[in-house]
C-alpha cells in the first residue's frame, strides 16, 4: 500500500518536472529560399542566434525555448501547409513569421480559428487593418513607408511622380496605399506602371515612365529580384530622377544584385542599417548597434532590417510570455496587446487592442545607397 | 515617341536571341528523334548557374563561361545516355513525358548542387549604355546578339558541310535510310543532345548579366523557347530564328503598348494561336503539333 502510494507519488512529482521542462515551442515559416530569401534567411538566422542565447540565459519563465522553423520559399500554398502542421502537428505555443505579406494572409484564417498568437514579419497595412485579434506585426507598414517617402519628396520639392510596382501583395498593397495619401503630401502620380513575377526585362515600362512629361521622381513599389532588375534598367536607360524604393530592399542582397546602378538610390529603412552612424543620444542606438554586432559576429554577413524584424518579433513575443506567466495563448495575447515602450530595431513598440503593429514613422529614417553601402540620406 | 519604339525594339531584338537559341535546341533534338525536349529551358539554367557560381569561387568570366557550357554538354550527353536511350523503342510521347521528369529533376539537383538564390554574372564588357538614336542598348545586348549570328552561322556550317551534321540531317528527314546508309542513330541522337545543351548553356550565360539567374528560369524560357519554335514550325532551324526573335518583339511591343503586366501572356497566346491557326508554323514543314 506505502510502496503503491510511493510510486504514485513518485511518478505524479516526475510528471510535473517533466511538463515543467517541456520546452516552450516557438513556431516559425520563413522564406529561407525562393524570392524572397534575402527576407527569409536573415529572419531564420536570427531566430536561431536569439533562441539560442535565451536558452544560454536560462530560458523564458524557467523552461527552454524550442524552435521549429520551416521553408515556406515565399509560396502561400507552402505557408499554409506549415502552418498548419505547427498548429496542429508541433503543437507550437506562439508563431513568428511570414516573411511576406501574401504568405502572411494566406494563414489569417488558421490562425483565427486555431486562436493561436502570430507575430508576421511582412510589410502591408492589411495585416493589420483591420486589427485581427491574433495577428501582430514587426516591421513598418507600407503606408508608413509611402509617408515617410512622401516627407522626404515633400522637403525636396518634389511634386509630382511616377510609381511602377509588381505583382505581390506586397507590391500592390503599397501601390495602392501611396495613391491613397499621395495627396495629403501634395503630390500627384502622374504614371503608373507594373511589371510580372519573375520578369527580367523591365526597360519597355521604364520607357513609358521616362516618356512622361514633368516626372520629377520614381517609386518603385516591390521586394526581390524585381526592383534589382528595375534599379539596373533604370540605370541603363540613363533616367536622371531621383529614384526611390520601398523597405522591401533593405537588404545588402539588393545592392549586390543591382551592382552599380543602386547608387544614388533612396529608401525609409530602419536604423538598424546605420546603427554605427548613429548619434550616441539616438534612443535606438543600444539596441540596433547590440543585434547589428551580435548578428554579424556570428553569421559573417551583413546585417538586414528584416533579421531585425524577427529580433523584435521574437523580443515581443518572449516579452508577452514574461508578462503573462505561462503558454496559455489568449493570456499571451492579451499580453503582447499590453507591451508598451519596447525598444526593438524598428523603433518603440507600443501596442494597444487598436494597434496591432505598434511603431510610428519616427523609427523610419531615409537612407541613401552610396558607394555600395547605406548611409543618411541628407 | 520614335526613341520609344527603338528601345522596344532593341530590347526585343535582345530577349528575341536568346528565344531563339532556346528554340534551336527544341529544334535539333527534334529533328533528330521527333522528340521535343522539355528539359532544354533547365540547360539554359544550367548554363547561367554555372557561370555564376564558377566567377563567385574566383574564376576568370571567359574559363567559367566556357566550363559552363561544357558542363552542360556533359548533363544533355547524360540525359541522351540514361533516359532517353534505355526508352528508345517506346512511342515518342512516352519520350516527351521522360524530358519532363528529367527537368523537374535538373531542376531539384540544380536547388541542391548550388542553392535557391538569385545570381548575377558580370557583364562582359562593362555596363555602361550605348546611345542610339535616343534608346539604350547595353553593351551586353550586343554580345548576344553577335553571339547568336556567330553561332547561327557556326551551325549553318556544321549542318551543311560537316559529315556529322549532315548525318543528322539525314535521320531527321528519313531515320531508316540513314540507318540503311550505315549512320549510327544512336551517336546522332547523342551528339544533338550534346549540341542541344550546349546552345542552351550559351544563351543561358549570355543572358545572366541582364537578367540574373536561378535555379528556377528554366521553367519560363523552356515554354518560351518551346512557343517560338512552334511558331517558326518545330524542326525548322531558320523557323526557330525567325520564331524566337518575333516572339521577342511581340513580347517587347506588347507590353510597351498593350500591357506590361500581362507580358507572359503574350508568348501563351502565340502558343494557342500556332497551334489552331498554324499548326506547321510560319515556316511550314513538320507535324510536330500530333504529338503536342
Amino acid at each position: 500500500m506505502l510502496s503503491r502510494t510511493l510510486l504514485a507519488a513518485a511518478s505524479l512529482a516526475f510528471a510535473c518536472a517533466a511538463s515543467a521542462q517541456e520546452p516552450i515551442r516557438v513556431g516559425a515559416f520563413l522564406s529561407v529560399t525562393g524570392p524572397a530569401a534575402f527576407l527569409g534567411d536573415p529572419e531564420q538566422k536570427t531566430l536561431e542566434l536569439y533562441v539560442e542565447k535565451l536558452n544560454a540565459a536560462g530560458g523564458v519563465l524557467g523552461r527552454k525555448l524550442q524552435l521549429i522553423a520551416y521553408d515556406s520559399a515565399g509560396d502561400a500554398e507552402k505557408a499554409r501547409a506549415f502552418t498548419k502542421r505547427l498548429i496542429e502537428q508541433d503543437n507550437v505555443d506562439f508563431i513568428v513569421g511570414g516573411s511576406t505579406t501574401g504568405e502572411t494572409m494566406a494563414v489569417v484564417p488558421l490562425i483565427e480559428q486555431a486562436g493561436m498568437p502570430f507575430i508576421s514579419l511582412a510589410g502591408a497595412v492589411v495585416i493589420v487593418e483591420p486589427v485581427k485579434k491574433w495577428v501582430f506585426k514587426t516591421p513598418h507598414s507600407d503606408r508608413q513607408a509611402c509617408e515617410r517617402i512622401f516627407v522626404d519628396m515633400k522637403a525636396r520639392g518634389t511634386t509630382k511622380i511616377a510609381l511602377i510596382s509588381g505583382p505581390g501583395g506586397f507590391d500592390k498593397s503599397m501601390r495602392a496605399q501611396c495613391m491613397g495619401v499621395a495627396k495629403n503630401y501634395g503630390i500627384e502620380i502622374l504614371a503608373d506602371e507594373a511589371y510580372g513575377a519573375g520578369d527580367t526585362d523591365m526597360t519597355a515600362q521604364l520607357s513609358k515612365i521616362k516618356n512622361t512629361a514633368g516626372v520629377q521622381a520614381v517609386l518603385n513599389c516591390g521586394f526581390g529580384q524585381g526592383p534589382a532588375i528595375v534599379t539596373k534598367n533604370y540605370k541603363q536607360l540613363g533616367i536622371s530622377q531621383p529614384f526611390y524604393q520601398s523597405h522591401g530592399v533593405a537588404s545588402k542582397g539588393y545592392i549586390q544584385l543591382a551592382g552599380d546602378a543602386a547608387e544614388g538610390v533612396r529608401l525609409p529603412a530602419a536604423a538598424l542599417l546605420v546603427a554605427e552612424t548613429l548619434p550616441d543620444s539616438d534612443p535606438q542606438k543600444k539596441v540596433v548597434l547590440g543585434y547589428k554586432r551580435e548578428y554579424e559576429a556570428r553569421f559573417k554577413s551583413d546585417v538586414s532590417t528584416f533579421g531585425g524584424h524577427a529580433y523584435d518579433g521574437l523580443m515581443i513575443a518572449v516579452e508577452a510570455l514574461k508578462k503573462a506567466g505561462s503558454t496559455d495563448k489568449a493570456k499571451v495575447r492579451d499580453a503582447i496587446e499590453s507591451v508598451r515602450g519596447l525598444m526593438g530595431t524598428a523603433g518603440a513598440f507600443n501596442f494597444s487592442p487598436t494597434d496591432h503593429v505598434g511603431l510610428d514613422v519616427s523609427g523610419l529614417r531615409m537612407l541613401e545607397i552610396r558607394k555600395g553601402d547605406w548611409t543618411l540620406a541628407k | 515617341m520614335s526613341a520609344q519604339l527603338v528601345q522596344f525594339l532593341l530590347t526585343g531584338l535582345t530577349v528575341g536571341a536568346i528565344y531563339a537559341l532556346v528554340a534551336l535546341g527544341f529544334a535539333i533534338i527534334y529533328n533528330a528523334s521527333h522528340v521535343i525536349n522539355f528539359a532544354q529551358g533547365e540547360f539554359v539554367m544550367i548554363g547561367g548557374m554555372a557561370a555564376a557560381s564558377f566567377v563567385e569561387a574566383g574564376l576568370p568570366l571567359p574559363l567559367a563561361a566556357l566550363l559552363a557550357v561544357a558542363g552542360a554538354m556533359l548533363v544533355g550527353l547524360a540525359l541522351e545516355k540514361l533516359a532517353v536511350e534505355p526508352a528508345r523503342g517506346a512511342p515518342v510521347v512516352t519520350l516527351i513525358i521522360i524530358t519532363i521528369g528529367a527537368s523537374i529533376l535538373l531542376r531539384g539537383l540544380a536547388s541542391l548542387v548550388w542553392d535557391k538564390k538569385i545570381h548575377a554574372l558580370p557583364a562582359f564588357s562593362g555596363e555602361t549604355p550605348l546611345n542610339l538614336g535616343g534608346a539604350t542598348l547595353l553593351p551586353q545586348s550586343l554580345w548576344v546578339l553577335g553571339a547568336t549570328v556567330l553561332t547561327v552561322a557556326l551551325l549553318w556550317w556544321f549542318f551543311n558541310r560537316t559529315l556529322t551534321g549532315k548525318a543528322i540531317l539525314a535521320v531527321s528527314h528519313n531515320r531508316l535510310a540513314a540507318q540503311l546508309m550505315g549512320i549510327s542513330v544512336r551517336r546522332v541522337l547523342l551528339v544533338s543532345f550534346g549540341l542541344s545543351a550546349a546552345l542552351g548553356a550559351l544563351a543561358g550565360v549570355l543572358i545572366a548579366p541582364i537578367s540574373f539567374t536561378s535555379w528556377d528560369i528554366g521553367v519560363m524560357l523552356g515554354l518560351k523557347g518551346f512557343a517560338a519554335a512552334i511558331l517558326g514550325g518545330m524542326g525548322s532551324g531558320p523557323g526557330a530564328i525567325v520564331g524566337g526573335l518575333a516572339l521577342g518583339l511581340i513580347e517587347s511591343l506588347g507590353a510597351g503598348y498593350v500591357s506590361s503586366a500581362y507580358k507572359d501572356v503574350f508568348a501563351f497566346v502565340i502558343i494557342l494561336a500556332a497551334l489552331i491557326f498554324l499548326p506547321d508554323g510560319l515556316a511550314g514543314r513538320r507535324r510536330a503539333t500530333e504529338r503536342v
